[in-house]
């Protein structure tokens, strides 16, 4: 397959993720389409490692999967942490991070 | 040849697919359960792209651990249905779908009309090392020493800023009382 099939791909699902993020107002869904931006960034760095031939690439989504993972964990402690305060889920409301 | 293009159809379709399901599905535990295929499609991905170690990566890591975390927090917080589409508000939801149509115009015009020659072709050929757990652990602690040290630091600072998030704070009752006597 051709390397733009990958990129347009990886774009298509990109912008998946940024429409949910900004239509979607449960801030885990909002979690959960950031993942799927942060994974077509994946698509395109392995696509275009595969089309230098070069694994620098794939070092380099190994280490947005570290970070993703990362953001994963303290975004879901947030949402634990609004839940136990009674506080809405809902990123509308939550605009502010003063405990 | 003709193996790869119907695999990268069948994987492609159904990477999207998960990621509408995930922006569109309204019980968010359904939304994870759509991630999760959806990373299971793009490991396929991976694998017509020779990132063997990568797509194993993605499996164990993503769609096991990740996702478990996920499905824990839906299940404590609950699975409220979310109406897709709230009543307020509806000019600025009708323009985050226009806005995210218009990066994927933008970048897949940037994309055809880009002139690097390598966007047309497979890429060079690559012996059977290329993207196995050996080349890469290789390069992590050759090469790229200092971003897998630094890699592993977020990854402690993550654990510990859970920990401190969600543990159970006895003490803020005890700071809360004396402020309101003072005030």
């Amino acid at each position: 397959m051709d390397t733009s099939w990958f990129v347009v791909l990886s774009a298509f699902i990109f912008c998946i993720g940024a429409a949910g993020v900004m239509t979607r107002r449960s801030p885990l869904v909002v979690l959960l389409c950031l993942e799927l931006m942060l994974n077509a960034g994946n698509l395109a760095l392995v696509a275009f490692s595969r089309m230098l031939g070069n694994q620098d690439g794939q070092i380099f989504a190994l280490v947005v999967m570290v970070v993703a993972a990362c953001e994963v964990v303290i975004g879901l402690g947030i949402i634990v942490g609004m839940f136990r305060r009674r506080l809405p889920i809902d990123v509308d409301e939550m605009s502010e991070l003063r405990g | 040849m003709f193996f790869e293009q119907v695999l990268f159809f069948i994987a492609g379709f159904g990477a999207i697919a998960g990621a509408l399901g995930v922006a569109m599905l309204r019980n968010p535990f359904y939304s994870v359960l759509a991630l999760v295929s959806h990373l299971i499609a793009l490991a396929v991905l991976f694998l017509l792209l020779r990132a063997d170690f990568l797509a194993a990566a993605q499996v164990v890591v993503y769609a096991g651990a990740v996702m478990v975390l996920y499905v824990f927090v839906v299940a404590y917080v609950g699975g409220s249905d979310t109406p897709l589409r709230p009543t307020e508000g509806g000019l600025v939801n009708a323009f985050g779908p226009l806005a995210a149509a218009a990066i994927f115009v933008e970048i897949t015009v940037a994309v055809v009309g880009s002139s690097l020659s390598g966007l047309g072709g497979t890429g060079p050929d690559v012996d059977a090392r290329f993207g196995s757990p050996e080349s890469i652990g290789d390069l992590l602690l050759t090469r790229f020493l200092l971003p897998f040290e630094a890699a592993s630091l977020l990854l402690l600072l993550a654990a510990v800023g859970a920990v401190v998030l969600s543990r159970k704070r006895r003490g803020l009752e005890d700071l809360d009382t004396p402020r309101e006597v003072a005030g």
